[in-house]
């Protein structure tokens, strides 16, 4: 979604009040902003405790940035200043973290964000995980509150279309209860799930939030009775299983079955890709699929 | 309009009773710096000027210093510490013109001053940033961090002020982690570095007053950590609240500076 993103930035964030800032991130990525922007693109450096404070004088002075890093370095190392400097002065700080869940791969644990979501959801910084290349833009268009952007690899399957952005949006129809993918995942079960008749499949839906307000009555509807499928590359910790569940909860609702695949951390002790630490956690296509249809 | 020596007198008795009636600790720490931001607040900012108190535990003294502006009413200061106040032991960031962040964990004023002052250079507004540091918050690698980021954006509208007193939370700085000369450290950074009397208001306004010369300041006032209270420079005067007894003979002290 980087490049993605970078092409969402340039169309939805022109104007002499936009700053973009990095912690010395997006090689072949940002370049293109860096030209665009010119001195409202900072490299900060390898500090991610300044950018945040930077950024927070700036939209203290009502100027409107971007904060760019790789996902874990964006919200962990400076948590302190997300939560002191932008939370608490309520400032509009859009934060960009690349490579959520396991997205960085083989690059090692270290390069993993699995509990991102809960962190920033916990400070009250609006969370969204797009599923797909084309919510970049709507999403950069509608910053209004500290925002974080979880970016990942848009993996439906190729030649589709995706709905409109919506934060709930229902990918594919289905008549054996819903799952509920968070960002990217909504591909890789779309993947799975495709060529499966709709009656003996789940509906799939991309979710991009956690504001349970915005979840559709008819989501409600198809897990009455039928079983509930929370797929996040997320730990389960203050995810979307967790939220999901108190919102049923709240309704006095509870589904036909409750299925929870988040991520596991790392349960063998050894290292991978994406891919593989996705299998480890039931998260990969096959084992979605297997997971469905037995 | 008071002059200035008198204005000063009645804000620190002010900002003693302040801390007395509210049982409120870190007296220290406001007494150390309390004529640095008299000074700074009547006789260097202009209207425009922003101001960060990096060092939130002295918010007290910045209180203190609006009120003697008329920016913080005297009702409201009343409210210090005090349930349904606008006024915490460590500033907010919301509801008093001039208090622009919630601070008082410590490194965070110097990267939100930088941010400020990257917004006014960017606008061509000709405003002046000042933050106010402790000594001990060095100790903070973010400072550091906000320190080379200033220094390469040749941030000649930052102004950082560090209240040299010496002493912090659990022991005398140079026994805790030692930040001598503090001035040759960050002067080793390539930054202009001044040392002043942190009590001698008009050395404070001489060495303010200079014309930026392209790059940003660093101003290190030598201070006593509770000037003037019966435990001046000790580690109580850190979080202790004054005893009543302690508190008149404060109260005199001050006096006795401008009768």
């Amino acid at each position: 979604m980087r490049k993605a993103f970078a092409d969402a930035v340039l169309t939805q964030c022109g104007g002499e009040d936009w700053f973009f800032l990095t912690g010395d991130l997006g090689f072949m990525a940002l370049e293109g902003i860096q030209s665009a922007f010119g001195k409202r693109f900072m490299n900060v450096g390898v500090a991610e405790q300044n950018m945040i404070g930077v950024a927070a004088g700036l939209a203290r002075e009502s100027l409107r940035v971007i904060v760019y890093s790789i996902a874990p370095f964006c919200y962990a190392r400076p948590f302190e200043q997300i939560r002191n400097d932008i939370c608490l002065g309520q400032l509009p700080v859009c934060l960009v973290g690349n490579g959520g869940g396991y997205a960085y791969g083989h690059m090692g644990p270290t390069h993993h964000a699995l509990e991102d979501c809960a962190a920033m959801n916990a400070l009250g910084v609006r969370v969204v995980a797009p599923a797909f290349d084309e919510d970049l833009s709507a999403l950069l268009a509608s910053i209004d509150t500290p925002t974080y952007i979880r970016l990942g690899f848009d993996a439906r399957p190729a030649g589709t279309v995706v709905p409109e952005y919506a934060p709930w949006r229902q990918i594919l129809p289905g008549g054996r209860g819903a799952i509920a993918a968070l960002g990217p995942l909504a591909g890789v079960a779309w993947q799975a799930l495709s060529d499966l008749p709709v009656d003996s499949r789940p509906a799939l839906w991309a979710v991009c939030g956690f504001d349970s307000t915005q979840i559709p009555p008819q989501f409600f509807d198809q897990i009455s009775t039928q079983p509930l499928y929370v797929l996040e590359e997320h730990v389960a910790q203050g995810g979307l299983g967790m939220s999901l569940s108190l919102a049923l909860m709240e309704r006095g609702l509870r589904p036909g079955e409750f299925v929870h695949r988040p991520a596991l951390g790392y349960p063998t002790g050894r290292y991978g890709s994406q891919n593989f630490h996705r299998a480890q956690c039931g998260l990969d296509v096959i084992s979605i699929r297997t997971m469905i249809t037995g | 309009m008071h002059p200035f020596p008198e204005i000063l007198r009645d804000t620190k008795l002010r900002l003693l009773r302040l801390h007395r009636e509210a049982n409120c600790g870190h007296v220290g720490g406001n007494f150390s710096c309390i004529d640095a931001l008299m000074a700074l607040h009547h006789r260097v900012m202009k209207p425009d000027d922003r101001f960060v108190l990096s060092k939130g535990h002295s918010a007290g003294a910045l209180y203190a210093a609006l009120w003697s502006l008329g920016r913080i009413s005297e009702e409201e200061l009343q409210t210090f510490t005090c349930d349904d106040s606008l006024l915490p032991g460590h500033p907010s960031g919301r509801g008093i013109p001039g208090l622009m962040f919630a601070t008082g964990s410590l490194g965070h004023g110097p990267s939100l001053a930088a941010g400020l002052a990257v917004a006014a250079r960017h606008r061509g507004q000709g405003h002046q940033i000042f933050c106010l540091c402790s000594d001990g918050e060095w100790q903070e690698g973010s400072c550091w961090e906000a320190l080379t980021f200033a220094i390469h954006q040749r941030l000649a509208n930052l102004t950082l002020l560090i209240d040299q007193n010496g002493l912090q939370g659990f022991g005398r700085t140079a026994d805790v982690i030692s930040c001598d000369d503090l001035t040759g450290r960050i002067g080793a950074f390539g930054v202009d570095v001044r040392r002043v009397n942190g009590h001698d208001c008009d050395a404070i306004v001489k060495v303010l007053s200079r014309p930026p010369d392209g790059a940003p300041r660093v101003v290190i006032l030598d201070t006593v950590k509770g000037r003037g209270m019966p435990f001046e420079d000790s580690l109580e005067s850190h979080y202790l609240p004054l005893s009543e007894s302690q508190y008149e003979a404060a109260r005199q002290a001050i006096e006795r500076e401008v009768p």
